[in-house]
């Protein structure tokens, strides 16, 4: 074709950030960044080389885990870690409901509003083994603590999750039933529960999945739990039962899910 | 061009799409592929480029055998047939440029394509492939900021940038307005005799079909039940292809004419710009 | 008439019925029953008496020793770099996984997918401050040792998250490109990489929130960062720097939640 060479030959695709300066800025912080990250960064060199024989070791003991020599740590831990998970998570779900009404801006009264948030805002911000360290300070030690610690950590994850699905909710059906005369508690059962039930349910189900890893993690600070039984394993440097139990907390992790979704399946 | 023999697919799930297709297509000349929804038109359309692998018979293009190619040589027979999506298929997060670019991508290699550094010619080519379709304007906005009929100029332009012996037409006026449609069949028939491209159109509209093609394939259940020319499509020849129904409605009168609207490519033009 | 010839309307059938009150009946033994297990070695006597407790630990904590803030600002720079170089790392590892564990991109469905899937259940069923644990175990305590296991841990959300967007993708668009004749690197960078990426920048943003939270408590196990100062402070009983410690992680906490927000906000 002749014409073609009246069209230019060359095309630039337009930067994804048309301001050069703001551009270049960018690239030169984020690299600045880098180098005074990594070049902070202390590493003992000798210590790690050092643990790469245990490393190996660990890995060694993921392929051959030693689940007889602890058993009787590892299955009290593990009852802990259960049946904590499983109070705390029926606790922590109850008291998220009113918890997540009172969260939410079309149903609650703007002081019970602004607490409820603060609450939420405060049990979401704190990592579990922080709240874990206060409760064991107050109850002392063991699977109480944890108890306390998942429901803490429960009632903020749900309630927030709660208060915004009911602020999402169809207005228009809640405004049906209010039209009828209903009573609040009514307006509630009628207009709003049928809407977030469901999701409720499966929020339910994966709330406990994450409060059994958590109860792993509580034990480290005395809350009782298989974190307890892990810690130890790890202090003496039995890599083997450390597997164990890391192993043991994955295959329980799986059913979990695995069960969990198929139970939602079931529920709709 | 391109010469089908006894082409047959049979999906795993045991639809038989395909029935032993016998489909020769000179060069130049476009076909209009009609037929019920689940005849076979999009397979047969898939089975030729081999998005669709045919169960048996054979694909020749040129007098190449395509149905036995693999890897780089199948890619290289892909890069000579052009494809056009009902629901357009651009990229839509790259730019109209970077859409109708990549029907360059059969030839470069995989760093110039990832750089965006296409041959000088492959860039001016583009911009006139753009210009062709109208869309000059339009090279660095995002494909998902187009109208559907903006969009499928975008997909045409990729097409033609391949180069193609053939284009494969996969009901391109499915999802436009009337008046878009028209716009689009015909920028398609104008560009096919501009190259002299070998193309099958597949296509719902019979009297859209009748329109802009110059000759009609009738499929059902795999089968092709006509093959001839657009003004043989009689009640009992549609019937034969869509089963009973009354047809005089939608078989396009003599007095329907198409050449009226010149008219509508420049009010397109101007809607464009 | 009376009232017994009235049709009777229930919601559910009777079988129906007590189906449920048998699934409530259910749960409410197996709490009961986790319940007591979980409580038979509780010492009643201190958990009454935490409230008194827990005003006690208040009461020291008030007001907060702002002096000590000086000395947080490395720990927090350390911080900062355990939950950036981690999510980087996680990056880096988790887009390859993601890409075998997708079933549109993965090599073999029968094979390698399996394989995928386990690493990345194996990886998201530890949490951090575990994996921290035996890092330090393995490579002695520093910051080396948190930005590892932050990545070991993000490893599997990046990967889940991004193979289900990969799922996702319009097949459509991947089809147009594979018929140009286009290679598999290709199709990979015109027709895959541009429909996830929204997705990729959207997990890797909020996996660095998460990531900003979880690295301040990695310190508890010797794993660097401002968690270092706040076990420190908790052995020797220094409530007033807790509560500081607390203080800034809450600070911190929301800065990252915010920057996460805007970065989502822009790319998206
Ligand atoms: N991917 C597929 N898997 C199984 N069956 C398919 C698939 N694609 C199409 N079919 C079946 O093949 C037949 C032809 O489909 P298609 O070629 O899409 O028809 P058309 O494009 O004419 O509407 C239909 O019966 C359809 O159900
Ligand atoms: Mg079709």
């Amino acid at each position: 074709m002749s014409e073609a060479a009246a069209y230019p030959s060359t095309w630039r695709r337009p930067p994804a950030i048309e301001r050069p300066l703001l551009r270049w800025g960018l690239v030169a912080g984020a690299v600045l960044y880098l180098v005074l990250a990594v070049g902070s960064l202390e590493v003992n060199w000798l210590r790690v080389y050092e643990g790469l024989e245990r490393g190996w070791r660990f890995v060694a003991g993921f392929l051959h885990p030693n689940f007889t020599d602890r058993w009787e740590d590892i299955a009290i831990g593990m009852q802990e870690s259960l049946t904590m998970t499983v109070t705390s998570t029926a606790v922590g779900i109850l008291l998220s409901i009113p918890v997540g009404i009172g969260a939410a801006r079309n149903l609650a009264p703007a002081p019970v509003y602004y607490v409820c948030r603060a609450f939420i805002a405060v049990a979401r911000s704190f990592q579990e083994i922080i709240v874990a360290i206060l409760f064991v300070a107050m109850v002392g030690f063991g699977p109480f603590a944890g108890f306390l610690t998942l429901s803490f950590a429960t009632i903020g994850f749900m309630g927030k999750l709660l208060a915004e699905d009911i602020e999402d909710i169809d207005e228009a059906q809640a405004e049906a039933i209010r039209a009828t005369g209903a009573s609040w508690l009514q307006l509630i059962n009628y207009g709003i529960q049928p809407q977030v039930m469901p999701r409720l349910i499966g929020l339910s189900l994966y709330r406990l999945d994450i409060n059994f890893r958590e109860s792993a993690v509580v034990g480290i600070v005395g809350a009782g739990g298989i974190g307890a039984t892990l810690n130890t394993a790890l202090d003496r440097y039995e890599y083997d039962s450390a597997a164990a139990i890391l192993i043991l907390i994955i295959v329980i992790v799986m059913i979990a899910e695995y069960s969990s979704s198929y139970l939602r399946k079931f529920l709709q | 061009m391109l010469r089908l023999q006894g082409l047959t697919k049979r999906y795993p799930t045991g639809d038989l799409a395909l029935n032993g297709v016998d489909l020769e297509v000179p060069a130049g000349q476009v076909v209009g592929l009609i037929g019920p929804s689940g005849a076979g038109k999009s397979t047969l359309i898939r089975c030729i480029n081999r998005l669709v692998e045919p169960t048996a018979g054979s694909v020749f293009l040129k007098d190449e055998e395509l149905t036995r190619l693999r890897g780089a040589a199948l890619r290289r027979s892909r890069r000579r047939m052009g494809m056009i999506f009902q629901e357009y298929a651009l990229v839509e997060r790259l730019t109209v440029m970077e859409n109708v670019l990549s029907g360059r991508l059969g030839y470069v290699g995989f760093w110039r394509s990832y750089l965006r550094r296409f041959p000088p010619a492959d860039i001016a080519r583009a911009f006139g492939t753009l210009d062709r379709v109208g869309l000059r304007e339009f090279v660095d906005k995002r494909a998902d900021a187009l109208s559907g009929g903006q969009r499928q100029r975008v997909g045409i332009a990729r097409a033609l940038q391949q180069e193609p012996d053939l284009l494969l037409v996969d009901e391109p006026t499915a999802s436009l307005d009337p008046k878009t449609s028209r716009q689009i069949m015909r920028l398609l028939r104008e560009v096919c005799a501009e190259r002299s491209l070998a193309t099958i159109i597949n296509i719902h509209d019979v009297a859209l079909a009748q329109m802009f093609v110059q000759r009609i394939v009738g499929l059902r259940q795999g089968v092709v039940v006509y093959d001839g020319a657009p003004e043989g499509l009689t009640p009992e020849v549609l019937t034969r292809i869509y089963g009973e129904e009354d047809w005089t409605r939608s078989i396009r009168r003599d007095d329907d004419d198409e050449a009226s609207p010149p008219v509508i490519e420049e009010a397109c033009l101007e809607g464009l710009t | 008439m009376s009232d017994a010839a009235l049709p009777q309307w229930r919601r559910r059938t009777t079988r129906a019925e007590l189906g449920r009150w048998f699934g409530w009946l259910a749960l409410v033994a197996l709490f009961v029953f986790c319940w007591e297990i979980m409580t038979q070695d509780t010492i009643w006597a201190f958990v009454t008496d935490a409230p008194t407790q827990g005003a006690d630990i208040v009461g020291r904590m008030l007001p907060p020793r702002w002096s000590y803030l000086n000395a947080l600002w490395g720990p927090l720079w350390d911080t900062l770099n355990i939950a950036t170089l981690g999510t980087l790392a996680a990056i880096v590892l988790g887009v390859p996984v993601a890409f075998l564990a997708a079933r549109n991109t993965t090599p073999s469905v029968t094979f390698i997918r399996p394989l995928a899937l386990l690493l990345i259940v194996a990886s998201r069923s530890i949490n951090a401050i575990i994996w921290a644990l035996l890092l330090v175990s393995i490579l002695g305590p520093g910051v080396l040792a948190g930005i590892i296991a932050i990545a070991l841990r993000s490893i599997g959300f990046v990967a889940k998250l991004l193979y289900e967007a990969i799922e996702e993708i319009d097949h459509s668009q991947v089809e147009a490109v594979l018929a140009t004749g286009a290679s598999p690197a290709q199709v990979m960078d015109y027709a895959i990489v541009p429909q996830i990426l929204p997705a990729f920048a959207g997990i890797s943003v909020f996996r660095w929130d998460i990531n900003i939270r979880e690295s301040t408590v990695l310190g508890l196990v010797g794993a660097g960062g401002i968690g270092l100062q706040l076990e420190a402070s908790l052995n020797v009983l220094a409530w007033p720097q807790v509560s500081l410690i607390l203080v800034v992680i809450l600070a911190t906490v929301v800065v990252s939640e915010w920057v996460s927000a805007r970065v989502r906000h822009a790319v998206i």
